[in-house]
């Protein structure tokens, strides 16, 4: 095993190890239930914005893109998992959840897949900030579209009608216009959030560390050369680009599933922006640095609330000096010279390890 | 050893003071949910701040219950509105005074409705806020409830009968209340002689007054927000054409629109429970103590949450509350004792049915002199 090959191994490990022991400790909290109420209401929100940090890296930080459209994925991923779900309930009379959820979940997937397809095949090919730019507007798009979008059940059947709500009489309202995805019955779990983070972290981490990631992260750094080895570097952004989307989708119908009610006005530009400060706070490409700083800023909020209307004052003072200091070189110098010993202390270890 | 001693005393005192307070009052703790920050920040402020007035004034006075309000914001987000609720449940809340707006009411009221939480809303008035739950109150009508209630007060105070009605056809507020006002209006043998609709996006509002015109209405029904109420004010005095203007809650503020000539305004009516230039003695306390408090003067919004500690307070007289209940016990006590209660409040006299919405008179405010007026 080359040197290389052992840190990424160790970097793997590491990142699930980490998850999967939050997860258990999470679990007994549930069980024996000294979790507050705050930090539980959390949980499922957390799963989410995790899984849309991790998949926007894999644009931003390893494929070298910039998406400023993440939350319009995620919406349309809440959207098709309310639609999915309810239709399910009220058509086929699918009482079981766990099922519900993971159909609706998958659906999103799909849906928000082939969108960021659809957008990518013309937008990947050119060079420069063409994707931020479209990316931003296909947002806004989607924002302004379900608010005059107007979906239904009745008979057994999905209605769809667009800017008037032209629906027959007793027919169940799944999406109603400007009033969002109504009178959704909450069945997101944080055991499937749990899951999710896995399957997007197996996803992710495989990716990167394939032939195809390797080509990708080629593109990102010299699409010159890349293109010059015989890299398709369109592909190559493609794959990126659509993982990343359908990644998002499936965090927004299992974040839509989570609420009685999705509005368009929660995912605008704003929140794509939000998703963007998880990933650069965490560090480009950087996936084990994407969950921790998700998880801190979900929860940092609600930690802060004892300072009420200076909350966001001191989250922004947080962001600035969390910026500030994981990038000081000499705050840098001082955390390896603090971790030195242990680092000896493992490769000394090692090197005992080898000699036995 | 001083330590202990002093920790000693600490608990003497501790419990002398509980013995005193055995005869005291029950204190419940309720939690206000608002956007206290944000874009929505002006209506959380309002019903913040005019919760506290009444706090200030219950715990001052001799009554069997006392308020400790606890505060959580909710930014007008549904996401942010779940955190709130269950920080203020950590906090020790046993009932919710809230949420201010209808969307983040919406889903915090679904989640109480699982978890057995009893809401109070002063001022979330979309339908969904109390469909499929037991557990939420309004104290503001509902928006059909207004377009009923603006048909029956021009019937029955014979404003006249030849209606026009101009109203948003993309925004839920300005539909649910024309909706309920058409049919309404049919049943009291109101004629409508004119209907047009506009968006979001309309700024010139001619055809749609020269349509009322033409028509010969006496009354123009504006169920919408104040900023196109007021160009189609301006429209109708270049048109010299002057019928009576009526419009719903959302004309609250038209005073106040910049660059608006407010003469144009004179002899508007609009239905609304509270404004704050009224002599009667509830209202001139409230507003004095609110100025007094906040240096402003307050908005409908406030005067619904000032009613709603009251109710709370009355509600949980009748229903026999104590401090140690936990919400889960509180909610169901609150929802029987909500349906056998009356206030009478300073946005009129209330009382409620199981589907949680509020039957109280409505009262319509008329404009003159730049003042909101009740007749």
């Amino acid at each position: 095993m080359t040197k290389a090959k052992r840190n990424r191994l160790i970097y793997n490990i590491v990142t699930y190890a980490l998850v999967i022991a939050a997860f258990l400790i999470l679990q007994s909290m549930i069980a024996n239930k000294t979790i507050t109420r705050s930090l539980k209401g959390q949980l499922v929100p957390i799963c989410c914005w995790i899984v849309m940090a991790v998949s926007l890296n894999l644009v931003i930080g390893i494929s070298g893109e910039l998406s400023l459209g993440h939350a319009g994925f995620m919406s349309i991923g809440a959207y098709t998992g309310a639609v999915v779900s309810g239709w399910l309930l009220n058509a086929f009379a699918v009482e079981n959840t766990l099922l519900r959820l993971v159909l609706a979940i998958i659906a999103g997937g799909v849906m928000a897949g082939i969108l960021g397809a659809l957008i990518g095949i013309p937008v990947l090919r050119l060079r420069g900030d063409y994707l931020a730019i479209v990316t931003l507007a296909f947002g806004e798009i989607i924002r302004s579209l379900v608010n005059v979008l107007y979906i239904g059940v009745s008979d057994g059947r999905l209605r769809f009608s667009f800017l008037t709500k032209d629906m027959p009489e007793g027919t169940v309202m799944l999406v109603d216009g400007a009033k969002g995805a109504v009178k959704i019955k909450p069945i997101s779990t944080f055991t499937v959030g749990f899951v999710l983070i896995l399957i997007t972290l197996f996803v992710v981490l495989n990716l990167i560390n394939s032939r195809a990631g390797c080509a990708i992260k080629a593109t990102r750094d010299n699409r010159i050369a890349a293109e010059s080895m015989g890299i398709p570097v369109t592909k190559y952004k493609m794959i990126a680009f659509t993982t990343a989307a359908a990644l998002a989708g499936m965090a927004g119908a299992l974040y839509g599933l989570n609420s009685s009610t999705v509005v368009p006005t929660q995912f605008t530009f704003n929140q794509s922006i939000n998703v963007l400060v998880f990933v650069v706070l965490g560090g480009l490409g950087n996936v084990l640095g994407s969950v921790i700083s998700a998880t801190l800023l979900t929860v940092l909020p609600e930690v802060l609330r004892a300072f009420s209307d200076y909350r966001m004052l001191a989250y922004a003072i947080v962001l600035i000096l969390v910026m500030i200091f994981t990038n000081n070189p000499l705050i840098r110098s001082f955390v390896n010279r603090l971790f030195s010993p242990i680092k000896r202390l493992f490769r000394k270890n090692k090197q005992g390890g080898d000699i036995a | 050893m001083k330590k202990l001693f002093a920790m000693m005393l600490v608990v003497c005192m501790l419990l002398t003071g509980a013995a005193a307070l055995a005869d005291e009052p029950i204190t419940l703790r309720v939690a206000h949910i608002g956007p206290t920050t944000g874009a929505a920040a002006l209506y959380g402020l309002a019903t913040l701040h005019g919760a506290e007035v009444a706090v200030a004034e219950l715990n001052a006075s001799d009554s069997p219950y006392h308020i400790e309000l606890i505060n959580e914001d909710d930014e007008h987000n549904v996401e942010k509105v779940i955190n709130a609720y269950n920080a203020a449940l950590d906090a020790g809340a046993q009932m919710i005074l809230g949420t201010t707006t209808s969307k983040p009411c919406e889903a915090a009221g679904a989640q109480g409705y699982t978890d057995r939480v009893f809401f109070l809303t002063p001022s979330a008035s979309a339908p969904a806020v109390t469909e499929d739950k037991d557990n939420v109150f309004q104290i503001c009508f509902n928006d059909p409830n207004q377009g009923l209630a603006s048909a029956q007060y021009i019937a029955d105070h014979n404003l006249g009968t030849k209606i026009a009605v101009i109203y948003n056809n993309a925004d839920v507020y300005s539909t649910g209340i024309r909706d309920t006002f058409v049919a309404e209006a049919a049943n009291k043998g109101l004629e409508i002689v004119s209907e047009t609709t506009f968006t979001d996006e309309t700024t010139d509002f001619s055809v749609q007054v020269a349509d009322a015109q033409n028509n010969g209405a006496e009354i123009v029904f504006l169920p919408m927000y104040y900023t196109p109420a007021s160009l189609i004010l301006k429209i109708a005095a270049n048109k010299d054409y002057h019928p009576v203007f009526f419009g719903v809650d959302g004309m609250d503020g038209i005073l106040s629109v910049d660059g608006f000539d407010t003469s144009l305004a004179e002899g508007v009516m609009l239905l609304t429970p509270f404004v704050a230039s009224a002599s009667d003695e509830k209202t001139v306390n409230f507003v004095t103590k609110y100025q007094e408090a906040y240096g402003e003067t307050p908005i409908q919004f406030a005067a619904d949450a000032y009613d709603g500690i009251y109710i709370l307070a009355a509600a949980a007289e009748k229903a026999g509350i104590t401090a140690e209940m936990e919400p889960e016990e509180v909610c169901d006590l609150m929802i029987a004792a909500m349906q056998e209660i009356a206030v009478e409040g300073l946005t009129g006299s209330m009382t409620w049915d199981e589907s949680g919405a509020v039957s109280k008179t409505p009262m319509a405010a008329t404009i003159i002199n730049g003042e909101y007026v009740f007749e």
